[in-house]
């Protein structure tokens, strides 16, 4: 997939409202005038909305209004809109979408991708624009026959009359249907005659990631184009005091240092002259407020934090009434630390500033976001700012940033280097930048009955808020509850009467915002651990705990018994091995997942299959489904096995890879993925396979060793 | 100036013989296929074939390609044709991609010296590649898919 | 240090009442005296063997300091993978020794690792020579007491045929070896410069190459 083209801007917005609800596919199509007036530069290609334009050649061009950074929307998009169109699927191409408000997020009003949603977001609205460029194609061709439309039908990209056998293909009728006026209201198929969606399908973009071709932001040039790298405060908030370039700028290649606000740019002639450059620069910083930050002086002050009552998320019948009558009490504190995203790509964005307009290329979940805060720092309207959204290598949520941290960087950068210029992050400046999923100190006491049954759960949460600070802060936080600090804890799938969530949201000058599934990356953790120490407290299995305690929850039941019985929940094990279960619903999805573990010599734990069970309503394409739980659990086991991110007097300790490991294909399972057919609307899957990794890999280690794992990453020493 | 081929082509770069060949092959030479992940030989990302062998890029200076043949993923083979390549799509093994050049360029070493590889072999042989969106079990099946693959077409 | 008993000393008989007596004692005291002299003599000569040999052991013991520092046991493991760190934790990446004790696959040494040292902290330690010991000949520092380890490195069967003299200068010259003591960035070096560990060494061959139990 080539870079896309730089085309002129497309006015594809109508102003009117929709009429009876419903996505008005007209609000889509381009303006009067039509093609001619759009795609003057282009005269082979004929949009017929904002989301497909059909070539002379037969080429078919989805625009993407999501970006892929491997979940596999560049083919799920192309496969929603193609069951209605009808096109040839081996002439289908994808091109990313300009940032523009017609390519909106139809539920969060802004281009962005993210939170699991693309899926069931556009499940609607492309297939309806498939319909509606089809529609248009056959009304073209039933114009030209001077025949009736409902006498035509559409099959693999060409227009049939059947009665008197005339064909025409959609590269013939393209510039006609462009000239109609598109339907206000389209229909769409049934399930039940679906021939792409929900049936395995190969990926678009996998013969360009496995020659070299596909192009990711780091591969962006431009003419006259330099390239920087940043050098950024040690600590957060520091700020530079002194500054000698002198041996810096006598590096060849190196054409300019100049401070930006973020740290001290060297912009060069390539990477390595810059990154060779800054490795010269001689600086001394104030440190500022953070400079006395340390990990373990936070994990004491969370525990203390915890100890007290915060904001209440959540409170159902009398907890603490029901813990004092219980029969009997279990209390456990649980430690997450602070986690980087890692994506492979480390960021970067290339940015070509002018008077009069802005040019970015960049692998970006944020468009509408980025803009807005690129036109800020560049003087400029947001229209006069485009986007080019590469390829993503890798975003996990890191490239979408609240502040467009990066992107606004690299503006600054182009002003003060007065060329186009490619800021490129090293891994040391990704891992050490900031921007984490914040630590979390979860506090649980439940009370259980004389049978063993939790009747009383209450749950401290202690950690700091992403949203705070933030464009969504009025949005995302009331009542002084940030609910992605509380989700999946504060909605307990779990059938327990009397309930209690509480927050406390420390102000710690770390900064932090979503990780791959947000709030659930800690509390899935923490309350399915705990749960297996209820169960385990109560005398119960803790397979059979949780079928009783979703006995209201049929969805979430059916993706647990499926994970039990596939991975054989109960069966003897070989020695040594345990097993360990977890199920948590997240982004509307249900996931279970049993892992079965053992330990090595020196405690090192050796994770030996997931079996893993997963209901996100109907699938689009099933093989995405398998690898986003593939990749999902390879993701939360790197967490739960390797990662930390500590500071240290303000510094951040970790670097590169040496320190900040990654699972490897020799100590990755084997994993086992089985999806429950539904006809639900579809559910997103980039998320949801994450959660239920650690603590279904804790309550097995506990079943081999007998010893309760509390904090994460699992060490050695926890086992040996 | 080091001269050396790339995919069988002579290229003469004027650079700092100490300048790694990773940035040389993607900045000098525009041939962005080869990534960068780590700059610390930790990742893989940057593997390429030196005379045939896997190095990485990001380390290896430039001279230490003086004369020699370097390939890269560009290189491995005309229109997709290399047994490893119909197998990762086959398979649909990437996901993100970033990584995958890496990976199959390190997988072509294996297959090279090795036409039928256990799961030992491909966890010696690939423990050096990082994939973070969790690709491996489709790596490790699209490896022996490929073998069964090349065997299929050395039998015609 | 071995005691020996004090010198006997020898009496003058006075009386000739007790000559044939005195002679037969007197022949059996020399005799006694005589191999009490030899005993005393060969103990004597024990003692200035034993002096060097001491030497030579404690000389042994500095070396086996070095060999057993990380710069030097890293890459004389016992098992099938290289070490890596001041720690000697298992080198990353599942790097394994191979057939030839270059490596396997695309995971050679020279994969990663160059002619000489990168700069910088945690970067690939480089060499011409990088690798480990080849399967059949693994040379295992790691774990060995001092006494299986002088053994060893003298054995040569298990070291490649040295003799002392070889063993000597493969210390003093080898360029691998010499990499021990300048290993790159953020590296410990051994607890002996190298003229210091070459010194020890000399003396440790010159007073026998005597090794501990």
């Amino acid at each position: 997939m080539s870079a896309p083209a730089i085309v002129g801007r497309r006015e594809f917005i109508r102003v009117g409202a929709a009429v009876g609800g419903g996505l008005l596919v007209s609000l889509y199509a381009p303006l009067p005038g039509g093609a001619s007036e759009a795609w003057a530069a282009d005269e082979k290609n004929f949009p017929l909305n904002a989301f497909v334009r059909i070539g002379t050649d037969e080429t078919v061009t989805v625009i993407a209004a999501h970006s892929e950074m491997g979940q596999g929307v560049y083919t799920s998009l192309p496969m929603l809109l193609n069951e209605e169109l009808e096109a040839d699927w081996s002439r289908i191409r994808v091109e990313s979408a300009p940032v523009d408000k017609v390519y909106n997020h139809p539920v969060f009003g802004m281009q962005m991708t993210g939170g699991s949603t693309t899926s069931p977001a556009e499940w609607e609205r492309y297939r309806k624009m498939g319909a509606m460029a089809r529609t248009m194609l056959m009304q073209a061709a039933a114009k030209q026959w001077n025949v009736d439309v409902s006498s035509c039908r559409a099959e693999k990209g060409v227009v049939i009359h059947a009665a008197s056998g005339r064909r025409a293909t959609y590269g013939s009728l393209a510039n006609a249907a462009a000239q109609l006026t598109p339907p206000a209201e389209v229909s769409l198929k049934p399930a039940k005659s679906f021939t792409l969606i929900g049936k395995p399908t190969r990926r678009l973009d996998t013969p360009s990631k496995t020659n070299g071709s596909a192009q990711f932001g780091l591969d962006v040039s431009v003419p006259g184009m330099l390239t920087a790298v940043v050098l950024r405060p040690p600590v957060f908030g520091g700020k530079v005091t002194k500054l000698d370039a002198t041996e810096a700028l006598k590096v060849p290649g190196v054409k300019a240092v100049e401070q930006v606000p973020s740290g001290i740019a060297v912009i060069a002639q390539g990477f390595w002259p810059a990154k060779l450059g800054r490795d010269k620069l001689v600086v001394t910083w104030d440190p500022g407020p953070n400079a006395g930050l340390s990990t373990n002086q936070m994990l004491a002050d969370f525990r203390e934090l915890a100890k007290t009552p915060g904001n209440i998320a959540k409170k159902t019948g009398d907890p603490a009434g029901a813990l004092k009558s219980a029969a009997k009490t279990i209390t456990a504190e649980y430690d997450v630390p602070y986690l980087a995203h890692a994506m492979m790509e480390p960021l970067n964005c290339v940015v070509d500033l002018r008077a009069d307009s802005c040019e970015i290329w960049t692998g970006t979940q944020f468009q509408t976001v980025d803009r807005a805060s690129a036109a800020k720092v560049a003087g400029l309207p947001p229209e006069k700012v485009q986007i080019h959204t590469t390829l993503l290598g890798g975003g996990f949520g890191r490239r979408a940033n609240p502040a467009s941290d990066f992107v606004v960087e690299a503006v600054q950068v182009a002003k003060v280097a007065k060329a186009p210029v490619k800021v490129v992050w090293t891994r040391e400046d990704d891992l050490r930048g900031g921007w984490y999923r914040p630590m979390w100190h979860d506090r649980f006491e439940a009370g259980l009955d004389s049978s063993g049954n939790p009747v009383a759960w209450t749950h401290t949460i202690v950690g700091q808020s992403i949203m705070q600070g933030t464009l969504f802060e009025g949005m995302m936080i009331k009542d002084g509850v940030d609910g992605t600090s509380v989700e999946g804890a504060a909605d307990l799938i779990y059938g327990v009467p009397n309930l209690q969530v509480d927050l406390h949201s420390p102000k710690i000058g770390v900064p932090v915002q979503w990780w791959r599934s947000v709030g659930h990356s800690h509390t899935g953790f923490s309350v399915e651990a705990f749960l297996d120490e209820v169960a385990h407290a109560g005398g119960k299995d803790p397979y059979e705990l949780r079928r009783a305690l979703l006995a209201s929850q049929p969805r979430m039941l059916a993706v647990l018994d499926l994970a039990a019985h596939k991975a054989n929940w109960g069966a003897t094990l070989a020695a040594g091995v345990g097993r360990g279960i977890a199920a948590h619903f997240s982004f509307d999805s249900y996931v279970a997942q049993v892992i079965e573990a053992s330990v090595e010599k020196g405690g090192v734990a050796r994770v030996h299959r997931v079996v893993c069970a997963v209901d996100c309503g109907q699938t689009i394409n099933p093989d995405t489904v398998i690898a986003q739980m593939e990749g999902g659990i390879i993701f939360g086991l790197t967490a739960a096995l390797k990662n930390e991110i500590t500071l240290k007097d303000g510094k951040v300790v970790q670097s590169n890879f040496h320190d900040y490991q990654m699972l490897r294909i020799y100590e990755a399972p084997k994993i086992e993925v089985y999806i429950v057919p539904s006809s639900a609307n579809p559910t997103g899957v980039g998320e949801p396979g994450v959660p239920p990794v650690a603590p279904a890999l804790v309550n097995a280690l506990f079943a081999v060793t007998g010893k309760r794992i509390r904090r994460l990453p699992i060490r050695p020493s926890d086992l040996a | 100036m080091t001269s050396f081929f790339v995919n069988g082509k002579a290229v003469h770069v004027d650079v700092d013989p100490s300048t790694p060949l990773l940035w040389v092959l993607r900045d000098s030479l525009e041939m962005t296929g080869t990534k960068f992940g780590c700059g610390m030989a930790l990742c893989g990302a940057c593997t390429v074939h030196l005379d045939g062998k896997a190095i990485r890029s990001c380390v290896a200076p430039v001279s230490r390609a003086e004369g020699k043949h370097v390939t890269t993923i560009e290189g491995l083979s005309e229109n997709l044709t290399h047994p490893l390549q119909k197998a990762w799509i086959e398979m649909d093994v990437p996901q993100c991609g970033y990584c995958q050049s890496g990976q199959i360029m390190s997988a072509a070493v294996l297959l090279a010296e090795n036409s039928k590889p256990t799961d030992q072999d491909i966890d010696d042989a690939m423990g050096g590649n990082i994939c973070r969106c969790g690709t491996y079990p489709r790596i490790r099946r699209a490896i022996h898919r490929a073998a069964e693959l090349a065997g299929q077409r050395s039998a015609k | 240090m071995i005691k020996f008993p004090p010198r006997k000393k020898f009496s003058r008989w006075k009386t000739r009442k007790f000559g044939l007596r005195m002679l037969v004692s007197g022949t059996a005291v020399f005799a006694l005296g005589a191999a009490a002299a030899f005993l005393v003599t060969s103990l004597h000569a024990r003692a200035r063997a034993e002096k060097p040999a001491a030497a030579s052991r404690a000389a042994f013991l500095q070396v086996y300091r070095v060999l057993t520092s990380p710069r030097c046991q890293n890459c004389h493991p016992a098992g099938d993978s290289p070490l890596q760190g001041d720690d000697s934790h298992v080198h990353l990446q599942n790097v394994k020794r191979g057939v030839d004790g270059h490596g396997k696959y695309g995971m050679r040494c020279d994969t990663c690792h160059q002619k000489a040292n990168l700069p910088g902290e945690h970067m690939p330690p480089g060499n011409p020579k990088w690798g480990l010991p080849a399967p059949e000949l693994k040379m295992v520092f790691v774990g060995r007491r001092a006494g299986e380890l002088c053994r060893q490195i003298k054995d040569p069967k298990q070291n490649g045929r040295r003799s002392l003299e070889e063993l000597f200068h493969h210390v003093a010259d080898d360029d691998l070896v010499g990499w021990g003591w300048n290993p790159g960035d953020g590296r410990a070096l051994p607890p002996l410069s190298r003229p210091d560990t070459v010194a020890q060494m000399r003396i440790w061959i010159d007073g026998g190459a005597a090794c501990p139990e």
